[in-house]
This record gives C-alpha cells, structure tokens and sequence, in this order.
C-alpha cells in the first residue's frame, strides 16, 4: 500500500481534522464573536466532506496497514452523520447565543467530536475502533458541560465522564481479550483467525462481552443506559440533542461492524448477546418513558427504545438486518433532528421550558409546530404511512427472516406500549387547554429544519425504494 | 374510461381535497371555514361520482380483479398494487357514498377547528379506500393502519367529556391487533417472496404456519370487526367520537375486519380457516345473544347502538365462517346494509343531540309529535336495524341463517335468537324515545328536521328500502367472487384430505 493511497481513502478525515485546527485558530484570533461565523464555517466543512465521502470511489479500500476503511457502509454511515451534525450545529445557534454559551470552542468541539465518530465508523481494528470512541468521547464529554455556570450542566458532563471513561476500560479490556485469544487487532486479521471454527473459546467470549458491553455503553443499550436520562436532562438542549442522533449512527455502525467482520463465523455465539441487550432496551424504553413529566428525559428513553429496534437487526446477523439497521438510522436521524427542533423552540419569556405539559394547547397557539411535532411522534410510534413505520419494517423483515420470532413480537408488543407515550404529547398539543404560547416567532433556520425534516417523514413512502437500494448496497460492503 | 387509474384517483382524490384546504383555506376566520368545507364536500361528492364510475364499468361476469394498476414502490417484490373484485368493489361504493353525508351532518355542528376537522375526515377517507382498493399486503397494511391517526385525532379533537380515554383506548388496541398482522405479513412476505395478494392466494402455506397466521390475522380483524370480547373499545369510541365519527366508525372500519377475513384469512389460509370455525361460531354467537343482552340495558342511545352493531357484526362472522354462497353474500350483504343503517341510525341520534346535547334515552319521549317526519326517518331505520322484510337488514339476515343452517343448526337457531333480542332492544329504544308522552318542558320546542337533514337522509332512506326490496343489483357484483372463494376453499380442503398439502409436493 503506497502512501498517497493511505492519505486519498482517509481524505475526508484529514480533511475535517485540518479544518478543526482551522477553526481553532480562527476562533482564537478572533474571539468570541465569531462563533456563528465559526458555526457556519464547520457547516460548511461538514458539507465539504459530505462530498468528499460520496464523491469516493465505492469500492472497499484498506489503508494504514488495514486500520481504515473505506466501502459503501462507511459512506452510508459517514454521510448520515455529517449530516445530523450540521443539523446539530445550525440548531445550537439561536440556543448558544440566547443561554450566553457564545464560545468559540463550541463548533471546533462540534468538528472534533464528529471527526471521532467518522474515525469509528471507519475503524477495521481494535486501536483505531478505540481512537475514534476516545475522540468522540472526549469532546462530548466538554460539550455536555459547555454551559458550565449551570449545575445540572456540569453535572451531566462529570458523569458522562466518568461513566463513559469506565465504559472505555471495560471496552479495553475486551480489546485485550481478544488479541490474546485471537492473536490479532485487524479486524479482517481476527476474521481469518476465525474462518472454519464454529465456536469461540470461553476466553474469547469474554473479550467479546466486554466489547460489547462498552459499546452498548456508548449507543446508551440497557443495561448501560443509566447515564443517558441524566446526561440527556442535564446537557443544554442542542447537546442533547446531537446526542440523541450522532453518536448513536457512528456507535451503531462500529457495534456492527466490529461484531460483523470479524466474528461473522460464530455470530451464534454474540446474536444472544444482542438478542437481551435489544429486547431489554425496547422494554425499559417504552415502559420507563410513560411515566416521565420532561420532554428531554422523554427522549432520552425513547432513543434507548429506538436503538433496541435497531439492534434488531444487528442481532438477525445478516445483511438483510444491516441494511434494517442502516434504514432505521437514517429515519431515526431525520425524525429526531425535528422533535429537538421542536423542542428547541419552547421558549417562553422566563427562558426555556421542559415540561411535557408546557406543550399543552399548542395546536392552538402554534399549529404549524404542533402538526410537525405530532407527525414525529406518529412516526416514532411506527404508524404507516410515516418514514418511522419503514425503519420498523425493514427490521422486522431481518427478524422474521433470521428466524428470530420471539424477537420479533416482543419488539411489536413494546412498539405499541411505546406508542402510549408518543400519543401522550400529541394529547398533550391537540386535546388540553392551551397552556401560555411559546415565544416566537422561529428563527428562520428552525422552521426550515423542522419543514424539512417533517416533510421527510410524511413522503417517506415515495422513496423508500432508493434509499433501501443505497442501504443495500452498503449492507452487502459489510457482508458480502 | 377503464384504463384511467380509477381506483387511484378514488383513493387519492380526498388527498388532493385536504392538501387544497391546508393550502389555501388559512386565516382561521369564518371565511376559511366556509370554505374548507366547501371543498371538502365538493371533494368528497366528486369522489362518489368516480365511485360509481368504477361501479358502471364493473365486470360482474369475472372473478378476477378489475381497474388493475401496478408501478415500483419498494423494490424486493412490494409493488404499489390496486385493484377491486366482486367483494371489494362495493365497500369502495359505500366508503365514497358515506362521505359526503359526513361532512354534511358536521355542517352546523362542528365549530372549533373546521378546517381541520375536515382535513382529517378527507386523509380518512384516503385510508378507508386505500383498504379496499390495495392489492399489494404491505400497501394494504400501510392504509389499513394509518386510518388510525385521523380517526384518533377526530375523537380526541372533537369528541366528548371522556374523548382522551376513548382516543388511547381505540388507538392502542386496534393498534395492538394490527401489529401481530404486520409480522405475519413479513413471514408471508418471506415464504413467498412477494407481498401481492393475488399471489399469496394462490400460494399455499402449510397447515402449520397457516394456524400461526390465522391466529395474527384474527387478532387483528377481530379488534377491527370487533367480535366479543375484543369489543370493548367500541361502545367508548362510538359514545365519545363526534356523530359524523361514530358514522364512519360503524359504517366503514367495522368492514374493515370482515373484508380482512374474506380477503386473507379465508383465501390464504383455508385449512386454519376452517380449523377455526368452532371458535369463530362461539365467539360470534356470544356476541350476538351477550351484546344483544348488553344494549337492551343501555341508558345511551350512542351505546346501545353500538353495542347493536356488535351484534350485527356477530352475524357477519358466523356468515362468513359458513363457506358457503348464502353466508358469505349474506356476511357482504350485512355489512353493507349495516354500513348504510347503523350509520343513518347515528346520524338519527346526531338529529335530536343536537338539539338537546342529551344521548340519554330518559331525556326524551313523545317526539313524535313534534317531529313527525323524525319519527319516520328513525322507524326506517331502527326497522331495517331490527331485520324487517323489505329492509336493507332482512336481506342479510336471512342469507345468513339460510346459510350457516345448512352447516350448523345449533348455531342457526342461537343466532335466531339474536334477531328476536335485536328486535327487543330497537323497538324499546323507539318506543322510550319517539312515543310516549311529551312531557320534557324543552322538547315541547323541539323543531323538526330542517332541508339539510332531509337532504342527508334522503338517500339513506331509499338506499335501505331499495336494498331490502331488490338486493339483486349487489348480489349480483359479489357472486362470481364469492363463488371463486368458495371454489378456492374447497379446493384446498380437497388437498388437505387427499394427504397432498400443496407445499409439500414442491
């Protein structure tokens, strides 16, 4: 492998690392005014690697001795979460401004943390799946306690840090594990490692539950999910946000493919493994958010649900069930980038509110962002015709395919217990009495996020078809 | 004519309609109102007409399925299908015709959020003939399910004092029931590689992944239907749901589970189908005689309706489960006329609530007269609901028995029964309500219907004497397609018994 082919597969990485520095040195000359110039920018940078990831050959290409690589599931997954960072970063502007987090560190630790996630995603070893994780990791931990005049901020980012940081070791230790039972990092190295054996040692087993025992940790899957209602409750709000949608595409992209390419020989020894984390995650997501009075703990546990069905899909094993996962992703992106813009807009003159029940009436008051916020929740309750209802199908079919019965109807069962709470806040908006408006009006930016996103999730049936090919045809780089 | 995509523009005409409103109906002033329902209505009359268009170009002579359109949708052999035959057709017919009566009886009554009471009612619409219509199984789920969000939000938005509870209780367990059918779909889907419902007919499941289907299916179609004791959510939808909801509730989704029976469980899996009439029967026949019972102790006109249409509905699936010609048009037949009485019996409560914002049935008496022409309209149909000779109900009715006597005499005379208890039950509602003294101080002003109540039920009137008196013109559209059904039933069972599953010679 020469060295400009090393440097051109990885040039979208390089490329945003660049820009960070970029960014950095901008806002250190220029100060604090500059962050929106400085959030624009990093939109823009964010933009400009999109391009660069699909304009990429589609081939699979290797580099720096098989650390990276480069396919069509790597360009799928990098692409969503450009995108849902850029979404990020345009809805923190108006919040950063008005909460007095006007700092310039802000978007350059925006690139950062989304430069890690593009290093996970693209991670075929065990050093570089642990580069990337600590990369992200880090600067989210800074962004959860940006706000650091505020207790609940600062908190949050404290136990993100020091959860995530044991997170990290017992994902170490799994990485050991396996390179002392495997002899190998290289994911393709572990796979030859594998090829013919039907099932792993004991030892090995135990490397993989840890591994997946801190990647469950970082995709917020029961039982590592403690964190993730406090973290969600106490982060300023576009920090939750982005950590509702991009962590979790990078998480679940590196949760499959560090399970996939290497141990797809003795998938039925770590499927059983998925199979609890996925079925625990659907039923403590739908049960534990009925009975939650913030909008932001809401959705902290119904984006643990929502990653239980996703790992539905992990769990079938097949490519059937990536290409689910990849569709339901891609949804899950969409829909929640608008719920949060929605969320994003409660604001009253006090400052912003929480509550479920400030939303109350508020059809009346602002009908256009109820409309949107109602069509999110029927989507994340999976009601057809919506975009949510596809993710679901599409994981199902991986379920009901892989044989995985019991899976399957456990994950329909815990839909409808989840759609209770989904209705709830459309309750909330349609059938109260208003409760006092929201401050409006909507910056610009908000409404065309939110008429973006909710225009989505309404035709989503008309172009399933494309998108599922795409998704296809990045599931099939993963299992041929 | 016939190689325009009728059935389309009859299922995405009221789309058009909504999408016109959302547009261009804004302000919120009286203005918008007026004029949000103005198209709704000229909407919905405009689907009726296209309606009957595919009605006139119907084939009676064929079984197959007619106005066939097919385009890519979702890749991996899920197409976007539609298409009607001799069961559907009539229910696409219904949907449309009960529409523009909707939206009529909310003239005057429906106040707050006009323009989205209307837009709601339009997106139903779409989903209620998207169901009949669909011949794809995931683009039939896909209308099937969705009818829920609109039918949730007009019972939450503009229902009654327990609306909240009535909206989740309807939601979640129709929602409940239909996602074991979404699963089943997907296993269908798996076997036989495609999601085209002509093809999964003819398909051949073996006898135990036919139990396991049936088993999802049923629950989904008897919540939807609703048999005993999955029924519960009805009387509480019916109460609380505005008087245009509870019509389209009793007139179109109630079929929508015995359309579901007829178009999969019976063609797709004949062998459970037919393990399963024991329960079908028993279920049905405590049904008919337990709610029957039920109504006769109502103090709410709304509830002793709906607990009647459960009743009917008990009918419907003891006529379908029979296999043979006489039940099976009888069950078609009795939801039709159900479709048209049972509606026109909700809207003849809508009449006298709006007025005295009262369904108890103690409230009144002696309205006859004040309201003659009421009395009428109301003894048409609580006489049709009761099975009179000459009534749209007797039709049905009497298939049924006929039918269901040939195979089951035990059940024929308990479902007898149900006809003397539902005569029981209506006549005492008229009797409390219309006859009798009037002695109430505000009913001595009541007025009596004005041109827009006679205009709505004009046709319903001629509609349940017509059907009563010449049924022919609908039995006719059902018989080839019923009578292939049978045919597909019986030859499945003939394999099953000459030991040759179908799947097992592959």
């Amino acid at each position: 492998m020469s060295f400009a082919h090393d440097y051109a597969t990885a040039a979208p990485e390089i490329f945003l690392a660049i820009a960070a520095m970029g960014l950095l040195m901008l806002g250190v000359f220029r100060g604090n005014g500059s962050t929106r110039l400085l959030s624009w920018l990093a939109v823009l940078c964010f933009a400009i690697t999109l391009i660069m990831v699909l304009r990429a050959p589609e081939a699979s290409a290797v580099s720096f001795a098989g650390m990276y690589v480069a396919d069509g599931f790597t360009a799928f997954a990098k692409a969503l979460v450009l995108i849902a960072s850029a979404a990020g970063l345009i809805m923190s502007l108006g919040y950063i401004k008005e909460e007095g987090m006007n700092r310039f560190e802000y978007p350059v630790l925006f690139v950062l943390a989304t430069l890690g996630m593009l290093m996970m995603i693209s991670a075929n070893d065990l050093i570089a799946l642990y580069m990337g994780i600590e990369l992200q990791s880090l600067s989210l931990y800074v962004i959860a306690a940006f706000k650091r005049d505020s207790l609940r901020s600062t908190e949050a980012g404290l136990k993100y840090f020091v959860l995530g940081a044991l997170s990290s070791g017992m994902l170490l230790y799994g990485c050991s594990l396996i390179y002392g039972f495997t002899g190998a990092t290289g994911f393709d190295a572990i796979a030859t490692a594998m090829r013919g054996q039907e099932h792993a040692s004991i030892g090995l087993i135990v490397g993989i539950v840890f591994l997946c025992a801190g990647l469950a940790f970082k995709v917020s899957a029961v039982p590592f999910h403690m964190w993730t209602p406090d973290v969600y409750e106490g982060a300023p709000t576009p920090v939750t946000a982005f950590f509702a949608i991009a962590p979790k595409v990078a998480g679940l992209a590196l949760f499959m493919r560090a399970l996939i390419v290497p141990f797809l020989a003795i998938s039925a020894d770590w499927q059983q493994i998925i199979i609890v984390i996925s079925v625990a995650s659907m039923l403590l997501g739908a049960f534990a958010a009925i009975w939650q009075d913030n909008i932001k703990r809401l959705m902290a546990y119904s984006s643990i649900g929502h990653v239980g069905y996703a790992l539905i899909g992990l769990a079938a094993g097949s490519a059937e069930g990536v290409r689910g996962v990849l569709i339901y992703l891609t949804i899950y992106v969409v829909m929640n980038i608008g719920t949060f813009a929605c969320i994003l807009c409660m604001r009253r003159r006090t400052g912003m509110v929480e509550g479920i029940s400030d939303l109350a009436g508020l059809s009346k008051s602002s009908p256009l962002m109820a409309l949107a916020l109602a069509i999110f929740m029927f989507s994340m309750a999976g009601i057809p015709p919506l975009g949510g209802f596809f993710g679901k199908f599409y994981v199902f079919i991986a379920a009901v395919n892989a044989e995985l019965y019991a899976l399957a109807v456990i994950g329909v069962l815990s839909s409808v217990v989840g759609s209770f709470y989904y209705l709830r806040i459309i309750k909330i908006m349609y059938f109260d009495e208003p409760a006092e408006p929201f401050e409006g009006p909507m910056s610009f930016e908000m409404r065309a996020i939110i008429g973006v996103c909710g225009v989505f999730i309404v035709f989503f049936a008309f172009y399933t078809a494309p998108l599922v090919a795409s998704a296809q045809i990045a599931a099939s780089a993963l299992i041929p | 004519m016939t190689d325009w995509p009728l059935l389309s523009l009859a299922t995405f005409l009221p789309l058009v309609g909504a999408a016109f409103i959302f547009l261009f109906a804004q302000g919120g002033d009286a203005e918008a109102d007026r004029n949000s329902k103005s198209v709704a209505l000229m909407t919905t009359v405009l689907t009726f007409l296209v309606s009957l268009v595919i009605w006139v170009n119907f084939d009676n002579g064929t079984a197959d399925f007619q106005f066939i359109e097919r385009y890519a949708w979702l890749g991996g052999n899920i197409d976007y299908r539609m298409g009607v035959d001799g069961i559907s057709m009539l229910f696409v017919v219904l949907t449309a015709f009960l529409m523009p009566i909707c939206i009529l009886a909310s003239w005057k009554t429906i106040t707050v959020r006009v323009r989205e009471y209307m837009i709601a009612f339009l997106l139903l619409e779409c989903m209620m003939i998207g169901v009949f219509c669909a011949l794809d199984f995931v683009l039939f789920y896909l209308f099937f399910e969705g009818g829920l969000i609109p039918m949730f939000l007009i019972i939450g938005v503009w229902g009654g004092e327990r609306r909240v509870y009535s909206s989740f209780k309807f939601f979640l367990y129709t929602l409940l029931g239909s996602v074991l059918l979404l699963l089943a779909l997907i296993y269908m889907y798996f076997e036989a590689g495609t999601t085209d419902i002509p093809t999964l007919m003819a398909h051949g499941f073996t006898a135990e992944a036919q139990t396991w289907l049936w088993l999802a299916f049923f629950a989904s179609f008897a919540v939807k239907m609703p048999m005993w004791p999955v029924h519960t959510w009805l009387p509480d939808a019916h109460v609380e749901a505005p008087t245009a909801g509870s019509v389209i509730l009793a007139g179109v989704l109630l079929k929508m589970g015995g359309y579901g029976f007829l178009r999969f469980s019976l063609p797709m899996l004949p062998l459970a189908s037919d393990l399963f009439v024991p329960l079908i029967f028993t279920l049905s026949v405590v049904a008919v005689i337990y709610t029957s019972l039920v109504a006769l102790m109502q103090e709410d006109m709304k509830k002793l309706i709906a607990y009647s249409s459960v009743a009917h509905m008990g009918f419907v699936t003891i006529g379908i489960f029979t296999f043979n010609t006489q039940g099976i048009e009888g069950g078609i037949f009795q939801m039709l006329s159900h479709g048209i009485v049972s509606a026109a019996l909700f809207l003849c409560v809508g009449v006298v609530y709006d007025r005295i914002h009262s369904r108890e049935i103690a409230r009144y008496g002696g309205l006859v007269n004040r309201m003659p022409l009421y009395a009428f309209t109301f003894m048409v149909f609580m006489l049709a609901s009761v099975g009179l000779p000459g009534t749209a109900g007797f039709v049905g009715e009497i298939l049924i028995l006929v039918g269901v006597y040939q195979v089951n005499t035990w059940v024929a005379a308990l479902a007898a029964l149900g006809v003397i208890l539902g005569a029981a039950y209506m006549l005492w509602l008229y009797r409390r309500t219309v006859f009798g003294r009037l002695e109430k101080d505000d009913l001595k002003q009541i007025m009596d219907m004005d041109g827009r109540e006679i205009a709505i039920f004009a046709p319903l009137v001629v509609l349940a004497i017509l059907m009563g008196v010449y049924p022919a013109p609908f039995l006719d559209v059902m018989h080839v397609s019923v009578d292939h059904l049978i045919q597909q039933y019986q030859t499945a069972m003939q394999a099953a018994a000459d030991g040759l599953p179908r799947l097992a010679a592959k």
